[in-house]
C-alpha cells in the first residue's frame, strides 16, 4: 500500500483532531468523504461500476458466465471474487507485489456474501446440477488513499445492481436438453441487492473510533475493526485488523457506530444508484474523463 | 469470417469509417493524484489507463541497471473483464510479458534517459476494456502520462495499426478486423523526425504491399499526433487558468 511517513508531531496534530471530533479535513468522526459512484463504466462486462472516494480509486467488473454448479450446492449459481491490485495504484504493487493484499481482500468478500440472504444464488441457477450462471466479480484497484476494503465493498454493490445477465430457456428434446438464448437484449435478470452488505472500517485512533480513514489516519492507527452491515443494520461479518489490540468493551461500541454509520451508507448509495437508473439512456457517461 | 464483410463494395468498414479513418479518440491527463503522472484514453471501445512513477531511486536488483542511464521499467495488463471472455491473470502471461518488452523498447526510443543516470523510471498501462489496438491504445497513453508527468521526451510517440484486405490499406484496426487473421502491422512513430520506435509486422504480406500499408499507418500516427497534440494544449490551458496566469 501507498505508505505514509509521519512525524510524531502530525501524529500527535491528528490525533487531538480526533478526540475533539474534528478531523485534519474537516469531518467528524462518522463521516464519510465524499464518494463519486458511477455505474456501467465497461460496456464489455454484465455490469460494472466505477467509486472514487476520495484518492481512493476502485473499477469493478462482473462478468457472467456459464458454469456447472457446485456438488454440494446443485441448484445454486455462485460469486467468484478476484482483487487485483494493479501497479497503477503504486510500484509495490509490480509484479506479483500485489497479490497478497488481493488475496486477503477476495477473502473477506467471499466471507461477507457467504450467508444466504445477502444475493438470492438460486437465480442464477439454469439447469440443476448441469448449468449455472457464475458470477465473476473482478475488482481493480486503481489508486488507493485509506479505507480500500468500504470503497471495494460499495463499488462491488453498484456493480451488482448494475449487472444484467441475459436470459435463457431450456429445450427439453428426445436428444437431451437444449439451452435457447432469449433474442431480446433487453430481457435480462436483474440481481436484488437489498441484502448485499457493505463494510464500514472502523479505525481506532486514541480513545475514538473514526469511518473512513485517509492513509495519514490509517498511519495514525494501531487497530480497525472491519465490520460488515446490511441495509437493515445486520452483521455478516466482523474481523480485527491491525497490530494492535482491542477491548472487548469499545468492540461493542465500534459496532453501534458500525451499524448507524452503515445504515446511512446503504440508503444514499441506493439513492444515487436509483437518480442513475432513472435518468435512462439520457444519463451522460463520464467515465474516467471527467 | 464468413457473414462479415469487412469492406463494403462502397469502400466502408464494419464500422462505418472509411480505409484511412481513424476511431474516435477521448483522452485526459492527470486522472490520478498520487502518481507522478497518469492518462486515460479511449480509442473507440479500447480504453486504457497509464500511470508513470519517476525518476526516482532504483529499486530492486541494481545487477541490470545500466550506469550511464535511467531504466524505463514498462508493465502492461488487462483487467480481467476487460476482454469478451474473462482473462484469468491481468499480467504475467506470455502475451502482456512482449507487450511489456515492446513498451520498453519504445520509450527507450524516445525518453531522454541520459538525463537521468542511476535512476528509474515506471510506465504502467492497463487496458480496462480491449477491441483492438491494445498495443497503440497503450502506447499513446503512455505517452500523455509521460508529458504529464513532465519526463523529457524527443517527441511524442504516436502508434497506430494498419491492416491490408482486398487491396486496400486499412488504418487502425478494430477487434473484429484483428480477429479476421489478415497481415496486421503496428508502428510507433516519432511523428516530428519520422523516426520509427517500434515496427512489427503479423501474419504474411507480399513485400510490394508494405509501402502502402506502412504509408497508411505513418499517416495515421501523423493525423493521431495532431490529436494527442491537442489534448496536451487543452490541458495545459487548464491547468494554466487554475493557476491564475
Amino acid at each position: 500500500m501507498a505508505s505514509v511517513v509521519l512525524s510524531e508531531a502530525e501524529k500527535v496534530y491528528i490525533m487531538h483532531g480526533v478526540q475533539e471530533d474534528l478531523r485534519v479535513d474537516g469531518r467528524s468522526c462518522e463521516d464519510y468523504r465524499c464518494a463519486e459512484v458511477e455505474t456501467d463504466v465497461v460496456s464489455n462486462t454484465s455490469g460494472s461500476a466505477r467509486v472514487k472516494l476520495g484518492h481512493t480509486d476502485i473499477l469493478v467488473g462482473v462478468k457472467a458466465e456459464m458454469g456447472t454448479p457446485k456438488l454440494d450446492k446443485p441448484n445454486e449459481g455462485s460469486l467468484e471474487f478476484f482483487v487485483d491490485c494493479s501497479a497503477n495504484a503504486t510500484p509495490e504493487f509490480e509484479g506479483r507485489g500485489g497479490e497478497e493484499l488481493g488475496t486477503e481482500i477476495a477473502n473477506t468478500l467471499y466471507r461477507i456474501f457467504n450467508n444466504e440472504s445477502s444475493i438470492d444464488l438460486k437465480l442464477l441457477c439454469i439447469n440443476p446440477r448441469e448449468h449455472c450462471w457464475v458470477l465473476y466479480v473482478d475488482v481493480l484497484l486503481l489508486e488507493c488513499g485509506g479505507n480500500l476494503f468500504d470503497a471495494i465493498s460499495l463499488a462491488v454493490k453498484a456493480a451488482l445492481f448494475n449487472t444484467r445477465i441475459p436470459k435463457v430457456r431450456v429445450l427439453e428434446d428426445e436428444g437431451g436438453r437444449e439451452i435457447e438464448l432469449s433474442d431480446d437484449p433487453f430481457d435480462c435478470i436483474r440481481l436484488n441487492v437489498d441484502n448485499v452488505p457493505c463494510i464500514v472500517t472502523l479505525s481506532k485512533i486514541g480513545h475514538r473510533h473514526i469511518v473512513d480513514a485517509t492513509l495519514q489516519e490509517e498511519a495514525c492507527s494501531l487497530a480497525s475493526l472491519l465490520i460488515s452491515v446490511t441495509s437493515r443494520g445486520a452483521l455478516t461479518c466482523m474481523k480485527k485488523m491491525g497490530r494492535g489490540s482491542l477491548d472487548p468493551e469499545s468492540i461493542f461500541e465500534m459496532m453501534e457506530t458500525g451499524k448507524r454509520v452503515g445504515k446511512l451508507l446503504h440508503s444514499s448509495l441506493q439513492t444515487v444508484l436509483d437518480e442513475e437508473e432513472n435518468l435512462g439512456t439520457a444519463r451522460k457517461k463520464v467515465g474516467f474523463l471527467g | 469470417m464468413a457473414g462479415l464483410e469487412l469492406l463494403s463494395e462502397q469502400g466502408f468498414r464494419l464500422d462505418g469509417r472509411r480505409a484511412g479513418e481513424l476511431r474516435q479518440l477521448r483522452a485526459r491527463m492527470g486522472v490520478f493524484a498520487q502518481a507522478d503522472g497518469s492518462a486515460y484514453l479511449e480509442q473507440g471501445n479500447t480504453k486504457a489507463l497509464a500511470v508513470v512513477y519517476g525518476p526516482h531511486e532504483l529499486r530492486g536488483s541494481r545487477g541490470k541497471a545500466p550506469h550511464a542511464q535511467a531504466l524505463v521499467n514498462c508493465q502492461y495488463s488487462m483487467a480481467t473483464f476487460s476482454t469478451a471472455e474473462r482473462k484469468r491473470r491481468p499480467h504475467g502471461d506470455r502475451a502482456s510479458a512482449e507487450m511489456s518488452l515492446h513498451l520498453k523498447q519504445t520509450f527507450e526510443a524516445a525518453l531522454l534517459t541520459r538525463l537521468f543516470p542511476r535512476s528509474q523510471i515506471d510506465i504502467y498501462v492497463q487496458i480496462l476494456q480491449a477491441d483492438g489496438g491494445n498495443y497503440c491504445a497503450a502506447v499513446n497513453a503512455a505517452t500523455l502520462a509521460l508529458l504529464d508527468a513532465g519526463i523529457p521526451m524527443r517527441d511524442y510517440v504516436c502508434a497506430c495499426s494498419a491492416g491490408f484486405l482486398e487491396d486496400t490499406a486499412l488504418a487502425d484496426l478494430n477487434y473484429v478486423e484483428e480477429a479476421a487473421g489478415g497481415p496486421q502491422l503496428a508502428l510507433a512513430l516519432l511523428p516530428q523526425a519520422q523516426h520509427i520506435a517500434l515496427l512489427e509486422l503479423n501474419a504474411r504480406l507480399h513485400q510490394d504491399h508494405l509501402p502502402r500499408v506502412l504509408d497508411a499507418a505513418t499517416q495515421a500516427c501523423r493525423h493521431l499526433h495532431a490529436l494527442l497534440d491537442r489534448v496536451v494544449r487543452e490541458h495545459l490551458r487548464d491547468a494554466a487558468a487554475l493557476l491564475g496566469k
